[in-house]
């Protein structure tokens, strides 16, 4: 299920990563960030939204080393930051999509506004098509529901496909294997 | 056609820009949206949303109701309004309620449809387009040329030139820059905009779920950060209940944009909170504007399916010559044409309808099932009842069914075009006829017609029998393809008959909205073709198949004269397009192919009747191969040549440059011959050939076939 994912995430531009547990996940991110340069400057250049692969100390500790990470998701910070970051609920493999609810407005910010986003997802939540994702999520539990599949694009001018118009110009998919509490 | 169309039909035709951008994208486009649909069923998919969508569009009121008491359950605020009038000025009071001052859209048809834009700046608010073709439509101060891609018409430095302006800064014509410059301009928009303003892509009534399918992410933008978001939705977006998305989530991105999947798709049930703990305030105006009077009429109705995938448009052999800008009102193309017809009114859409040419690419990719150009002969036959057809054209269509009247005056028309002939061809006529022959020469009539040379062939007396339907072209211009015919079929064994009394098969009257004269012409011809004990009727020309195997229980039924069904139906299955009778007789082996011939090569043109009408498109290469030709496809084999029956006349200009690219695409493949089943396609390819001095020789099938067969 994840190659089949991967291989259709990456056909759409997607970038996509797997890891076995959520530490090397924060491993993986915190080196990312560094290599984007949100190290020592203070100031939100890269917001986290809510996320469940993070505790209470690991978020403290990411803040201290990370000085340009912002675990405050407001208007104002997401206007600037460069990097958002957030946990998706379902991976779709045949189409590569990733989906969340999206009802607290953080978790659209950080996905919507930043140039790079960056999905945590677990591996196990992957399905193999839409009809399943569709079965998975409902509008009646969840007012806001996105389903993202690759960067933002478009082909307005001259049908030129080309990135990052208005939402996300890089797609980052990180994938995680240890399941989460009680939702393996 | 009024005098203003034609000028816009000229001024497009000679925008090179149009031609450059929408030639690219026409030829881009086919090929892409197979890619999206490679791995699923098509038709499968389609046969799904159809079924969703004829739902909807028969309980359009109890959708309604069921929607506004989901929505308003979940805490949205709806507005069903009637009119474009109701929609403009409850989103006003609104905004001047709330004070205001700034509004972002993200892409809406529905909203250009009642021209929301001009009206709300006009009451002093600021409105900006976040989607990027719409934005640069605005600021261009045009309208859009494309349903989904609005700015298709438009060259990168054209864009460039209308952004420099904008931000007052020379900008260069690279598209990545272009679509930076766009990302930074209207990112500030979002965050002062007091209103959101989207549309809706499909409404849920069982949830009050509104969707939204995109791609650049400025819908996700417009209905986050402003604190009120309105959706304006059309009642056609209804869907009974939250499963029914899912076949036109599978459809849209692969038809629309020939994508798998769009980059997002948005579900927003109820208002969400707001950064600073308010609740956003979400406003969804249902709109009617006459969507409910369409769905009471029992043709139209179906029209109510589109899902807005602009598919339509982008297979039109027309539209990629003009663009929307001249082909659509505010919705564009053949689609375009029958919605403008009814959210504006018959009259509007009055020239739009005489760009279709009836080729019927529309018809076969559309998802939703929508039969185009049916629906725009409906168009053509409201338009014809209600102020008549044009006194000459009403006249030459009663004279092509007085078969005597015809016959005296093809008579005096042969004497006639005598010196203006040349090896069959008119080449040049005399003043204001010139048009006519300027790009292609235009057959002559023949001097004997095929019904006087069938007299003089001895039949054989065998065991099948079959009667000839001619048709007009083959019985007045071309009667050897009529001897090429008969010639092969009694290589078979086969006896031919001619009955007398056939006529024209009223393929012209009904592309011309007079079904009435149709009906005649179904009435008279089959009763003269039923006349005589045959096993098969054969016929040559794609147009009269199409009437006889299925316009003809078609028109009765629409003209009421439905106790002829049974025998039209009864005709239609024993009538046969030669190439389909030919291939089936060489398969039982009751012809074979010649030995000895030397190998020559031919491309084959499919008319638009024989491959979308009737079907019949593999059997002709079969039958062609069979004899020992090397078949070299063509590039676009199955796009009309621009012929359309009385098209050529009517929109001359539009025919000759749709022949253009036909006869470029034949001489590409650097075959001897084209051949093709359709004698309107060979006057047409034949006399652009001849006029452009081309060595390639058009021929009909039955010609090439004649003597490489025994």
């Amino acid at each position: 299920m994840f190659n089949t994912f991967k291989a259709a995430a990456e056909a759409v531009g997607a970038e996509v990563h797997r890891v076995r547990t959520n530490k090397d996940a924060l491993a993986l991110i915190k080196d990312f960030l560094l290599k984007e340069g949100i190290d020592n400057v203070a100031g939100a250049q890269a917001l986290w939204a809510n996320s469940s692969i993070l505790s209470e100390q690991e978020k403290q500790q990411l803040s201290s080393d990370r000085p340009g990470l912002c675990f405050d998701v407001t208007r104002d910070a997401s206007r600037l930051a460069k990097i958002g970051i957030s946990e998706m609920d379902w991976g779709v493999a045949n189409t590569g999509t990733v989906a969340q609810d999206a009802t607290a407005i953080e978790e659209r910010v950080v996905s919507t506004l930043p140039i790079i986003h960056i999905a945590i997802l677990k591996t196990n939540k992957i399905v193999a098509d839409l009809s399943e994702l569709l079965r998975k999520m409902d509008p009646r539990k969840s007012r806001y529901i996105r389903l993202i599949t690759g960067p933002s694009r478009t082909a307005d001018i001259e049908r030129v496909l080309t990135i990052g118009v208005h939402g996300p110009e890089r797609f980052v998919v990180v994938c995680v294997d240890e399941p989460q509490g009680g939702n393996s | 056609m009024s005098q203003d169309f034609k000028t816009a039909i000229d001024n497009a035709l000679n925008n090179a820009n149009i031609a450059t951008a929408l030639g690219r994208f026409s030829e881009a486009y086919p090929p892409a949206r197979e890619k999206a649909y490679a791995d699923v069923d098509f038709d499968d998919i389609r046969r799904r949303v159809v079924q969703v969508k004829k739902y909807s569009s028969e309980h359009l009121e109890e959708l309604a109701e069921t929607f506004v008491k989901a929505a308003e359950s979940s805490g949205a605020t709806v507005f069903r309004a009637k009119s474009p009038d109701e929609v403009k000025q409850y989103i006003l009071k609104l905004a001047q309620a709330r004070g205001v001052k700034k509004l972002v859209k993200s892409k809406s048809m529905t909203s250009e449809e009642i021209h929301l834009n001009s009206y709300l700046k006009d009451s002093g608010i600021q409105v900006d387009e976040t989607d990027l073709g719409e934005w640069i439509i605005q600021l261009a101060k045009t309208k859009p040329s494309h349903m989904v891609m609005p700015a298709i018409h438009m060259t990168k430095e054209e864009v460039a030139d209308i952004f420099s302006k904008e931000v007052q800064e020379r900008i260069s014509s690279e598209i990545p820059r272009l679509v930076k410059v766009a990302r930074k301009e209207i990112r500030d928009k979002y965050f002062e905009a007091d209103m959101g303003l989207s549309g809706g892509n499909i409404a849920i009534a069982e949830t009050g779920t509104i969707v939204l399918v995109t791609n650049e992410g400025n819908a996700e933008i417009v209905t986050t950060l402003p604190k009120i978001h309105v959706a304006l939705v059309g009642l056609e977006k209804l869907v009974a209940t939250y499963k029914d998305i899912e076949p036109q989530l599978l459809a849209l991105p692969k038809s629309a944009t020939c994508q798998k999947m769009t980059s997002y798709v948005t579900m927003i049930t109820g208002p969400t909170p707001n950064n600073d703990g308010t609740m956003k305030e979400l406003h969804i105006i249902l709109m009617d504007n006459k969507r409910s009077e369409m769905a009471a009429d029992p043709k139209f109705r179906q029209a109510l399916q589109c899902i807005r995938c602009a598919s339509c448009l982008s297979v039109c052999p027309v539209y990629r010559l003009v663009s929307g800008l001249v082909f659509g009102h505010v919705y564009m193309g053949g689609i375009g044409t029958i919605l403008t017809a009814w959210f504006n009114d018959l009259q509007t859409s009055s020239d739009l309808q005489t760009l279709c040419v009836q080729c019927g690419k529309c018809k076969e990719i559309c998802p939703a099932g929508i039969d185009i150009p049916e629906l725009i002969l409906e168009i053509r036959r409201r338009l014809a009842s209600t102020q008549g057809l044009p006194f000459i054209q009403k006249t030459a269509l009663s004279v092509i069914n007085n078969r005597k009247f015809f016959h005296s005056m093809l008579r005096a028309a042969y004497l006639a075009q005598k010196p203006f002939e040349k090896e069959g061809f008119i080449r040049h006529l005399p003043m204001f006829l010139s048009g006519l022959a300027e790009h292609r020469s235009l057959p002559v009539i023949a001097r004997e017609p095929f019904r006087d040379l069938f007299k003089k062939i001895k039949q054989p007396k065998g065991r099948i029998k079959v009667a000839f339907f001619s048709g007009c072209a083959i019985d007045f211009i071309f009667p050897r393809i009529g001897e090429a015919v008969v010639k092969v079929l009694n290589k078979a064994g086969i006896e031919v008959v001619y009955p007398e009394a056939q006529s024209c098969c009223g393929i012209p009257h009904w592309g011309s909205g007079a079904f009435d004269m149709a009906a005649d012409a179904a009435a008279h011809n089959i009763k003269a073709l039923l006349e005589n004990d045959v096993q098969y009727v054969v016929t040559a020309c794609a147009s009269c198949a199409t009437a006889l195997k299925k316009e003809f229980a078609k028109v009765l039924k629409d003209e009421k004269m439905t106790s002829l069904i049974p025998q039209a139906e009864k005709l239609a299955a024993k009538t046969f397009m030669f190439s389909e009778l030919v291939s089936k007789l060489i398969e039982e082996k009751r012809l074979a192919p010649k030995e000895g011939q030397s190998i020559q090569k031919l491309t084959y043109h499919d008319s638009c009747h024989a491959k979308r009408h009737v079907g019949v498109y593999q059997e002709p290469r079969a039958a062609l191969t069979a004899v020992g030709y090397e078949l070299k496809e063509m590039f676009e084999c199955d796009t009309c040549c621009g012929m359309g029956g009385s098209y050529t006349v009517k929109q001359p200009e539009l025919s000759m440059r749709m022949l253009n690219r036909k006869l470029k695409n034949i001489e590409d493949t650097g075959a001897d011959f084209v051949a093709m089943e359709c004698p309107g396609c060979l006057i047409q390819i034949g006399g652009g050939l001849d006029k452009a001095g081309s060595k390639v020789k058009a021929k009909h099938l039955a010609e090439l076939m004649e003597d490489k067969i025994e």
